[in-house]
């Protein structure tokens, strides 16, 4: 059976700098893979490329067995693959309902199928309550939560999240951990950029770790704790643990 | 007095009506993609025109071809959008204001060269006359260009705001990338609001073409006005075009009438100076 997504040697350079080298992974159906590495590792280029933001410069990117490396963003979006931003980009001058409301259009066409979608959405991220405000007046945790309420109305199969726990007080932390979780019991794949390790390390299947644009290790979240390269990468070389 | 008071309010308020409908295809237009068009009272032009040709060929009256004028300019934009706009939408904002305003001149150069600067008016039109109620009265084209820009303002109100086409603009106007992600395309959305804006300026031609003279020139009168109604009604607000468009319309006409016409722009242009210090976000515009 074909992965879900097949990641083989996506390469994205700009200019003279390499953002991504060589990078490839796979994720299966309803997986949550986390995505972690230092800063300027390259974990938001490899987003970019899987939503169709860049086009890479090599490699390939698959999605349910056809390639889409290349294809624009609504084209990425409509073949089911959604994600959220690192700084929230929601639909400032809209309702709550209204923002997801474009998200379910996508599948919906008939305005009122596809306002019941975006209801249903609202109900499953637990903003229902919210659906007539400006969507301006949320918390910075209920805007996170808006943008991936949004992503689920374009009913994906895979979704990309951007450092949806940064930013969030402990109790946030867990009800989007929360969150994540009960999005893969709908049988959507998930794959987590995140900081924030005791929020992902608990619920991914698989870590991919990035370092310097190049994917150092990817294995279950406990091997990867105990993995040399990736403490090193995160801690320094003289944090290595003893007899490593 | 207060009759000719009330008179005179009105006849701001007819005129305020095709007004706002011409900021309302401005304002769409920027909205979505932040490009000010300059060509946009030539749109308005080229709608007089199509009116004032099939009159003048055909017989035909400009209320009649109205669907047809209003198809040809969103064709118009809608082109226009993909030959020339598409290539300078991430250009430096002095190539966009070049590049509109080339395209004003190169309009009226066209029109002047292929219809000449000769005034054209369109006469005996199926509605003629005039209505009257309580004392007062009113030209019978006036009003139903009025009621025409009403119709056509209420119907973009609505598809901006409930159909799914609509709520794809605004997405892309409220973020291009974010709604990408929601699988619309903004290249055809931008195309969409050059061909709506279009319309909505050529149908403000027609509805003007029986009472306006027509020649190559006279987007140039509505366009100033137009710009104001867009600042004044908060930049990219379909409904605050409309009711900054009424108000223009009365300060207009009434400030005319009691001043003096040749001092109507001072009025006007002094409320949008004050309207833009007081609140720069326009009056229904979002901080």
């Amino acid at each position: 059976m074909t992965p879900l997504l097949e990641v083989e040697r996506l390469t994205k350079r700009f200019g003279g700098l390499t953002a991504n080298e060589d990078v490839s992974f796979t994720v299966g159906e309803g997986e949550i893979a986390g995505l972690i590495g230092p800063n300027g590792a390259g974990k938001t280029t490899v987003f970019n490329s899987l939503a169709g933001f860049f086009a890479p410069s090599a490699g390939s990117i698959r999605f349910r067995g056809e390639e889409i490396a290349g294809l624009p963003p609504e084209a990425v979006a409509a073949r089911g693959v959604a994600r959220t931003f690192q700084i929230v980009r929601i639909f400032k001058g809209m309702t709550v309902l209204e923002n997801v409301l474009v998200g379910a259009l996508l599948r919906h066409r008939a305005v009122p199928d596809a306002v019941a979608r975006a209801r249903e959405a609202l109900r499953f991220t637990g903003l229902e309550r919210r659906a007539a405000d400006p969507a301006g007046r949320l918390t910075v945790a209920e805007q996170k939560r808006l943008e991936v309420t949004r992503a689920l109305a374009t009913e994906p199969r895979l979704l990309l999240l951007d450092e949806v726990m940064a930013g969030l007080t402990a109790a946030e932390v867990q009800d989007a951990v929360e969150m994540v979780r009960r999005i893969r019991d709908r049988g959507i794949a998930c794959v987590v950029v995140e900081h924030v390790m005791e929020g992902i390390m608990p619920i991914a299947d698989r870590m991919l770790v990035l370092e310097r644009g190049r994917l150092i290790a990817d294995g279950p979240p406990r091997a990867i704790a105990n993995d040399p390269a990736v403490i090193a990468a995160y801690l320094g070389e003289e944090y290595r643990a003893p007899g490593a | 007095m207060t009759q000719i008071l009330l008179q005179t309010v009105l006849s701001g308020v007819l005129i305020g009506l095709v007004y706002a409908l011409v900021a309302v295809g401005l304002t769409l237009i920027f909205g979505v993609m932040d490009i000010v068009n300059f060509a946009h009272g030539e749109f308005l032009m080229l709608g007089m025109y199509a009116s004032f040709w099939g009159w003048a060929l055909w017989k035909l009256d400009p209320l009649f071809t109205l669907p047809f004028t209003a198809l040809g300019l969103f064709a118009v934009g809608a082109l226009l959008y993909r030959l020339v706009i598409r290539r300078i939408i991430d250009a430096p904002m002095l190539s966009q204001v070049f590049t509109t305003f080339g395209l004003m001149i190169l309009f009226r150069g066209l029109a002047q060269y292929l219809w000449s600067p000769d005034f054209r008016s369109v006469e005996h039109t199926v509605v003629d006359g005039k209505v009257a109620f309580g004392g007062l009265s009113f030209g019978l084209p006036q009003v139903t260009a009025a009621a025409g820009a009403v119709v056509t303002t209420g119907a973009v109100w609505w598809f901006l705001r409930f159909t799914r086409l609509g709520a794809a603009l605004e997405a892309t106007a409220a973020d291009r990338e974010a709604a990408a992600l929601m699988g619309i395309d903004g290249q055809k959305m931008f195309a969409l609001a050059w061909g709506i804006g279009a319309a909505c300026a050529g149908v403000a031609g027609a509805l003007l073409s029986s009472t306006y003279p027509i020649f190559p020139d006279v987007g140039a009168s509505f366009i100033l006005v137009a710009f104001v109604l867009v600042a004044l009604g908060g930049f990219g607000s379909v409904t605050g075009a409309f009711w900054a468009g009424i108000l223009v319309g009365v300060v207009e006409v009434v400030g005319g009438f009691l001043w003096d016409p040749a001092y109507k722009m001072v009025l006007v242009l002094s409320l949008y100076l004050l309207v833009v210090w007081l609140r720069p976000q326009g009056l229904l515009g979002k901080a």
